[in-house]
């Protein structure tokens, strides 16, 4: 969600620009300051109001992103982050996790590609979304046909499927949390888990 | 304090600056005050000046305290200084957020023969130029804090410029913004030294009798300012210097550039940017600043 | 949190302990500072480290990890003991007053009902309240009856001396008593004290209990439901609220349902047990509304599927037996009684205490599925990385499939924080590379699996194929349209129960609060907590109207607090039992002659007069908070000390029975205990303000900040070992050793247990073999797999090792 802050703040530094300039009226040291005082960075970035991934403050942060001019490819990537100044818990502020948060985006060990690791391999090989996700749904589907506890011993009907576990994680989105709910539910496991546990 | 701050120069080294033009009104001298005794060390402050700055600092190895980087370099441009202080049966952690105070007087300024390598603006800070910078180092003994760091990489002086980039669009300095206890402020100098008046009564409240603001006179107030609990002190601090003031050596060099005419600066300039591309970076040896020390005494005597 | 991040400026006092705000939540510890600053408040900091937050604290206390229970009790007789409890408030909106069974006794560490070869408290009958004819709970309101609550908590709490606190938490005498001293301030209506803890309380055998202990006062104190009180879990993840309350849990379902067991074959079985009947005189049980809700969610999980006939389809949903809690599950991994396992963004090799343990029971799975941002331990666990994790790839035959997800920047969709405001966030940018959202990976999943079970059957075919994924891209599903799912919606008409000639609600129309969720099938709704953050108004969550009409951080227009856009729980109790607030200082609601008037959403029927006598505390069948928990504990309806399971002493107080009597110990990790012969240091484990858990090590800047795993001892400590700063230093325990850089600090010093110096060390737990930092051996090598009695989190906080000085590892290559 786009909002005004970035247009003013173009007015803003395109003003200061002209003004200061113009009110220096003199030769090198002028030219020094130009040089000197680097260009605000935000300035044709856009703003999204989002929430900061870590803790459970769950501060409003501000992500500025914009095109790189240079390359080929006009995506935008995300250049600063900082915190949502109308946020009423964090008021702007962030902590040293939340205020370096543009490296965990952009993180060296972001996953890029689906990974396939054979038994006995000392190494991941990049495969297809569609390999890895039939290749899931059918592993499941073994083990879940084979392992179904449909009764218990004393014959009450219990539906439970216990040779398959699933580990959630507590930085899901609610709407990711409800669909990872439903759809591990719906098969019988009872191993399910978050780190809320632990 | 105005959203935009005039960067009018106040000051810029080896060169005189042209009074602003007449008419116009005076700047707003900013600072920013840092409450010791809200800091809880987190580090948002250098998370924040890394990310904005763009600063690549290599990751280091730990030495066994909460300090790391364990110095300011040329890519870290403020650190946590961690002090484990005992009085009695007590103990106090004292953790002070150093880089650049920007002095009103600053000793680097001062130091600097390199034409507009480093600037006071109006408001009050001080920026260094790093395209007029010769890495001569002189800025370093200039400074009574022992702030700024010569890059390895590209031989020219880095430390905290408050900021002037944000600040010259009505933002706060990244520090400042971030700091999620609001141990660092930034305004006007005058509403800080209010805000900081407020605070010290709090601290005497609470039994911190000698608590009061760090705006040392010997380099002119700064603005940067502290908070302390302990103002008798600052060097509990991590070693804050108790009464700063600029090194002999600075004087003197003020002492010799009096008389020489401004083509004898542009000379120093061209001269140091020569030296520079002959020899490589410059640094002050204990050997000038003694002969330094001993000129100056003589001049006295 | 009972109460909210905002409202700790409305506070007198902050307890922290149990926690270290400062350094874990620092941007939320700025209401600590807001509340020391304008309000004048005090800040206590109990912690066996001189912490982050003890560092701006005015008061800070040494303790003995494992130790709460005996101090929070010394604070329980000190108010007891001195009349410094809110009488009124406790005698009318607590059980105080209540009978208690005759039988009840607690003797020698174990409370009545105790089977010694079961390990467990078989027969609870008399951590009951006695009844009269009517079914309802007797009273004496002049607190004389032995057998009242308040009399047995004072038998209970009395040998918790000042001088027993000492022995047992080291915590010097007269520093324990300028504490009570301090809490005891906020004993009068208009001074309160709010309690911030987190992980340091919950990762113990005892940690349900632990905060248990900090209810019990703060009910003592009158300090629920009022402004600047309560007793605030900061909790972890960024969502961690919001997944609980969806329940990626094992024995729950959303909203704090719960799975029907074995024992309950029948629907009617499931129901009968849950339609709780008052047990005072006019209360309101708000969980008779139960039915209701488990009928709404089991239309919004299986829609058309889900009918009276097939008792809304009641078999679709597994039974449990037994808890699959986290540390249960590891067990049947290292049992080889698990094939597959998922980790969507859960990195189990470090999260696990035992890591020789999880790595094994890895190494026996057939297949493993990660789903992260980020290279993970668990993804790479059968990688070698030298003596950081020493593994032959050959030997190990798990197949393992990585899937890249998305990051916050990458997707939209809401969270709920630790104040319970649920908020929404919004896409900035694509994710790298073929990375995908969770939505769309569990979605794939889903329809792969649905399809394959369409068109070749299997076992048990149906929940599956019923599941409702009915959203407009199925694929893909619009999280705003989850978010609705989630709300609730009118399925039919709704007549008007008063008129059953008018409609109340329309079909199709989304519900605006979960009073109207009927048990006939006409509404669906997946979590009933949530409902009224999407209705027919919009998307509350989306709210951004920062305004704070009253001045007490309420902040009513940002975003929406569960349950019905309440901040501040149990706030009837913020008034007297005549409906006047107990303090002008702390006014929060008061009865206006109609209804309940003021700036927060009331914790209770908006228009129940005050002379109806209905309790405040709603969800329970009392309309009261209980300082005896009746059977709802497994260890006890007090709280009691016991040792950590790494004991460092026999119980002072029971030397027989030393750690908690009903803690579940596994086969496999019977031997897996230290003794202080072998292990004489008490070691504790801690997060930093520089990372958060197993991410930031990943990431450039905090790597900077913290680089390298280290262990921090005290200088007695290190000078007898012959340790310096930054020397290297080997940890060991019972399940295995680390290596570590020495920090040697003032700031840990030796803790005095009866009578004796004991030494502590701790751990921060970041630190693993992949990512930026330098590579270590994870923490959770040392910890031991056993988990608190209640709930079974594991007890990371308190554990035996030695140290010794040792050479330093092999080349610390960073990243993968």
């Amino acid at each position: 969600m786009a909002v005004t802050r970035r247009q003013f703040m173009r007015v803003s530094a395109a003003g200061i620009a002209a003004s200061t300039v113009g009110a220096l009226g003199f030769g090198d040291a002028g030219e020094a300051l130009a040089a000197g005082v680097r260009p605000f960075k935000l300035e044709r970035a856009t703003e999204t109001r989002n929430a900061c991934p870590y803790c459970a403050v769950a501060c409003g942060v501000l992500i500025y992103s914009m095109a790189d001019g240079t390359a080929k490819d006009a995506k935008p990537k995300v250049v600063h982050i900082e915190g949502d100044p109308d946020h009423p818990v964090n008021r702007g502020t962030l902590c040293s996790r939340g205020a370096a948060s543009l490296g965990y985006v952009h993180s060296a060990n972001r996953l890029k590609y689906p990974m396939h690791r054979k038994p006995g391999s000392d190494k991941f090989e990049r495969v297809t979304w569609d390999f890895a996700l039939d290749r899931i749904a059918r592993l499941m589907k073994e083990d879940r046909d084979k392992n179904f506890v449909a009764r218990n011993r004393d014959g009450v009907t219990v539906n439970r499927w216990l040779s398959t576990g699933f580990f959630g994680g507590s930085s899901l989105s609610n709407e990711a949390g409800y669909l990872t709910y439903k759809f591990v539910r719906s098969t019988g496991i009872l191993a399910f888990e978050d780190q809320a546990r632990i | 304090m105005s959203v935009l701050q005039a960067l009018d120069l106040r000051r810029r080294s080896a060169s005189t600056v042209p009074p602003p033009p007449a008419g116009k009104a005076a700047a707003v001298e900013v600072a920013k005050l840092i409450d010791v005794s809200k800091c809880i060390g987190c580090k948002a402050c250098q998370a924040a000046c890394l990310e904005w700055n763009d600063l690549q600092q290599p990751i280091g190895v730990t030495d066994g305290t909460y300090n790391n980087p364990t110095d300011l370099t040329p890519t870290s441009f403020t650190v946590m200084r961690f002090a484990e202080h005992e009085h009695g049966d007590e103990l106090e952690w004292l953790i002070r957020k150093d880089g650049c105070m920007h002095c009103d007087d600053p000793g680097c300024l001062k130091a600097c023969p390199a034409p507009g390598a480093i600037v006071q603006y109006t408001n009050g800070i001080v920026d260094f130029i790093s395209e007029n910078c010769i890495g001569c180092a002189y800025c370093v003994k200039g400074c009574p804090f022992n702030i700024p760091r010569i890059s390895k990489v590209d031989h020219k002086a880095y430390k905290c410029t408050l900021c002037s980039d944000r600040v010259v669009v009505g933002q706060a300095p990244a520090c400042a913004k971030a700091c999620p206890t609001q141990a660092i402020y930034f305004g006007t100098k005058a509403d800080m030294t209010a805000h900081a008046a407020k605070r010290i009564i709090d601290l005497k409240s609470r039994g911190y009798g000698n608590a009061g603001l760090y705006d040392p006179p010997g380099v002119g107030g700064t603005h940067v300012m502290y908070v302390l609990h302990h103002a008798d002190k600052p060097s509990l601090y991590s070693g804050l210097p108790d009464n700063p003031r600029i090194s002999p050596m600075v004087g003197l060099w003020k002492g010799m550039l009096k008389p020489i005419s401004l083509a004898a600066i542009a000379f120093a300039g061209v001269f140091g940017l020569l030296h520079y591309v002959a020899k490589g970076p410059n640094r002050v040896t204990e050997h000038d600043e003694e002969q330094a020390a001993e000129l100056e005494e003589r001049k006295g005597a | 949190m009972t109460n909210s991040w905002n409202d700790i400026k409305n506070t007198d006092l902050v307890l922290i302990m149990g926690g270290n705000a400062a350094e874990a939540h620092p941007c939320g510890f700025k209401w600590v500072t807001e509340a020391k600053a304008n309000n004048g408040a005090k800040l206590i900091v109990v912690d066996p480290r001189f912490t982050r937050s003890a560092a701006v604290a005015d008061v800070y206390a040494p303790i003995r990890p494992g130790t709460d229970i005996a101090f929070l009790s010394g604070v329980m007789r000190y108010l007891l003991a001195n009349g410094k409890i809110h009488r009124e408030y406790a005698k009318a909106y607590t059980n105080a007053t209540y009978l208690v069974k005759e039988g009840f006794k607690f003797e020698d560490g174990l409370f009545a009902g105790y089977d010694e070869a079961r390990k467990n408290y078989v027969d609870r009958s008399t951590w009951e309240y006695q009844f009269d004819d009517q079914g309802m709970v007797k009273v004496d309101d002049t607190l004389q009856d032995r057998n009242c609550v308040l009399n047995l908590l004072k038998v209970h709490v009395e040998r918790y001396t000042p001088e027993m606190v000492e022995r047992i938490a080291g915590t010097p005498k007269a520093k324990f008593l300028q504490i009570c001293e301090m809490i005891a301030s906020t004993s009068t209506p208009d001074r309160t004290m709010t309690s911030m803890y987190a992980l340091g309380w919950t990762q113990h055998t005892t940690g349900a209990q632990n905060i248990r202990s900090m209810a019990m006062i703060q009910l003592l104190l009158g300090n629920m439901g009022m402004p600047g009180g309560g007793v605030n879990a900061l909790r972890g993840h960024s969502n961690v609220q919001g997944i609980t309350d969806l329940a990626l849990l094992s024995t729950s379902t959303p909203g704090y349902l719960v799975l029907p067991t074995d024992r309950e074959a029948t629907y009617d079985d499931y129901m009968k047990s849950r339609r709780f009947k008052p047990l005072r005189p006019g209360q309101t049980s708000f969980w008779q509304n139960y039915e209701k809700f488990f009928v709404s969610q089991q239309k919004s999980l299986f829609g058309k599927a889900a009918t009276k006939d097939n008792n809304w389809a009641y078999d679709y949903l597994p039974k449990f037996d037994v808890s699959y809690d986290v540390l249960k599950m590891v067990d049947m991994m290292a049992a080889g009684q698990m094939n597959g396992l998922f980790c969507q963004g859960l990195n189990i090799l470090m999260a696990s205490p035992n890591k020789a343990k999880v790595a094994t029971g890895l190494a026996k799975l057939k297949w493993m599925v990660v789903i992260d941002p980020l290279e993970t331990e668990t993804a790479r666990f059968w990688e070698n990385h030298g003596e950081y994790n020493n593994v032959d790839p050959k030997a190990i035959q798990t197949e393992v499939i990585q899937l890249p997800a998305s990051t916050y920047a990458e997707e939209e969709g809401s969270a709920t924080n630790s104040s319970r405001v649920i908020m929404w966030h919004w896409k900035a940018v694509d994710g790298p590379g073929e990375s995908k959202s969770d939505m769309e990976i569990m979605s794939a999943l889903h329809l792969r699996l649905k399809a394959l079970y369409a068109k070749d059957g299997g076992a048990f075919p149906e929940p599956i194929v019923d599941t409702a994924w009915d959203y407009k891209k199925p694929e893909n599903p619009d999280p705003a349209e989850v978010l609705k799912d989630i709300n609730g919606y009118a399925l039919e008409d709704i007549p008007d129960p008063a008129d059953p000639s008018k409609v109340l609600l329309a079909a199709g129309k989304l519900l605006p609060t979960f009073a109207m969720m009927r048990d006939d099938g006409k509404t669906s709704g997946g979590m009933w907590i949530y409902t009224g953050v999407y209705t027919e108004a919009g998307n509350m969550s989306m709210r951004r109207d920062a305004s704070d009409p009253t001045g007490l951080g309420i902040h009513p227009n940002w975003g929406f607090s569960w349950p019905a856009n309440r901040r501040v729980l149990y706030n009837r109790a913020s008034a007297d039992p005549d409906g006047k607030p107990w303090s002008q200082r702390k006014k929060y609601l008061e009865w206006n002659g109609q209804r309940w008037a003021g700036g927060d959403v009331p914790d209770y029927g908006p228009t129940i007069a005050p002379d109806k006598n209905v309790g405040p505390f709603i969800m329970n069948q009392e309309g009261t908070a209980r300082l005896f928990a009746r059977a709802a504990m497994p260890d006890g309806p007090f709280p009691e000390h016991y040792e950590p399971m790494d004991a460092y002493i026999a119980n002072p107080l029971h030397p027989k029975v030393t750690v908690n009597p009903v803690v579940r110990v596994f086969a496999a990790d019977a031997k897996s205990f230290g003794t202080p012969d072998k292990f004489p240091i008490v070691a504790t484990s801690y997060r930093l303000a520089e990372h958060f858990h197993y991410w930031t090590k990943n990431v450039h800047d905090n790597a900077v900040l913290q680089p390298e795993m280290f262990v921090e001892m005290g200088e007695r400590l290190a000078r007898a070992k012959g340790i310096k700063d930054g020397d290297w230093v080997e940890i060991s325990s019972q399940r295995g050793a680390i290596k570590a850089k020495a920090c040697v600090t003032k700031r840990i010093r030796p803790i005095m247990v009866d009578g004796s110096p004991c030494d502590v060390v701790g751990l921060p737990i970041h630190f693993g073999f992949i990512g930026l930092t330098r590579k270590s051996q994870p923490v959770n090598t040392l910890t031991p797999s056993v988990g608190d009695a209640s709930v079974n989190t594991p007890e990371y906080k308190a554990f035996l090792v030695d140290v010794k000085k040792t050479t330093p590892p092999a080349a610390q290559p960073a990243t993968v």
